[in-house]
């Protein structure tokens, strides 16, 4: 099933706001292997937050999206500052581009990842490969 | 190290990271990320990949990783970019696979400097257009 030709430019609603706990941080960091002595997280923690976007997206039915059928092509993360513990995080994902290569849709998205008071932390920009039927 | 004492042309020290199934498992946990592809041959094979590979986004944290050594601090990234070219494979068996990330210092200004990396696991090219920017 190709995925919905109607996706690009829609803006899914924001993500709940995730507390970001100083543990999470250090799970996160250990399962990727930095030492974490309790400040900055890691660079790309920040896609924990932009995940629960990208899932909304991948599992609205709508969309024709099957996670097992999604590789991830491309990422880039701006950051405006660090993620800190005690951080309370929303992700709006955007769904800026859509096109097909050959049996393939290439997603690209953008979600903008603000703090409580609405400050922008992070811009994270994923392209999706979502693989059809051959 | 630090950001401030970088050099444009400077080759950063090359840093090297063993990966097995039982990284991918913690990675999912600690991630979100359950994509079977990341677990299942059954799955991952059925979607035509050789078998069970890394989390694009794992890989990305381990440059993010050496990032964060060659800077001598963590917090110090202000753009982080790449392309997953290559699927990182890895087997279940003990052994796992290898990842090796390194970096050159492209340019420096007064307060970024700009780092091309080279992300490779057995000698194949995992990562593409792989670049960052540090705060000095």
């Amino acid at each position: 099933m190709p995925v919905d030709g109607s996706l690009a430019g829609r803006t899914f609603p924001p993500t709940d706001p995730y507390e970001v706990s100083r543990e999470k941080i250090a799970e996160f960091a250990r399962a990727t292997g930095f030492v974490y002595a309790g400040q900055a997280a890691p660079a790309t923690f920040p896609i924990v937050v932009a995940f629960a976007a990208m899932n909304a997206l991948m599992n609205d039915p709508e969309t024709g999206i099957s996670l097992h059928r999604v590789v991830h092509g491309e990422q880039r993360f701006s950051y405006t500052r660090p993620v800190q513990p005690g951080d309370r995080l929303t992700a709006t994902l955007t769904v800026e581009t859509l096109r097909q290569i050959g049996v393939a849709d290439i997603i690209g998205t953008r979600s903008e990842i603000t703090d409580a008071e609405g400050a922008h932390v992070c811009t994270a920009f994923a392209t999706l490969v979502h693989r059809g039927e051959d | 190290m630090s950001t401030t004492s970088l050099q444009g042309g400077d080759v950063l020290p090359t840093q090297t990271y063993h990966v097995t199934r039982a990284d991918l498992v913690r990675y999912a946990g600690a991630s979100g990320d359950f994509n079977p592809i990341h677990w299942s041959d059954r799955i991952a094979t059925s979607v035509g990949l050789p078998g069970v590979i890394a989390h694009g986004m794992f890989t990305m944290a381990l440059a993010a990783r050496a990032l964060d050594t060659w800077a001598g601090a963590p917090g110090r990234v202000r753009e982080l970019a790449c392309k997953f070219t290559k699927p990182v494979v890895v087997p279940d068996d003990d052994e796992g696979v290898t990842v090796v990330v390194n970096g050159t210092v492209k340019d420096v200004t007064d307060d970024a400097a700009h780092v091309s990396l080279e992300v490779t696991c057995g000698d194949v090219k995992v990562l593409g257009a792989s670049k960052a920017v540090l705060a000095r």
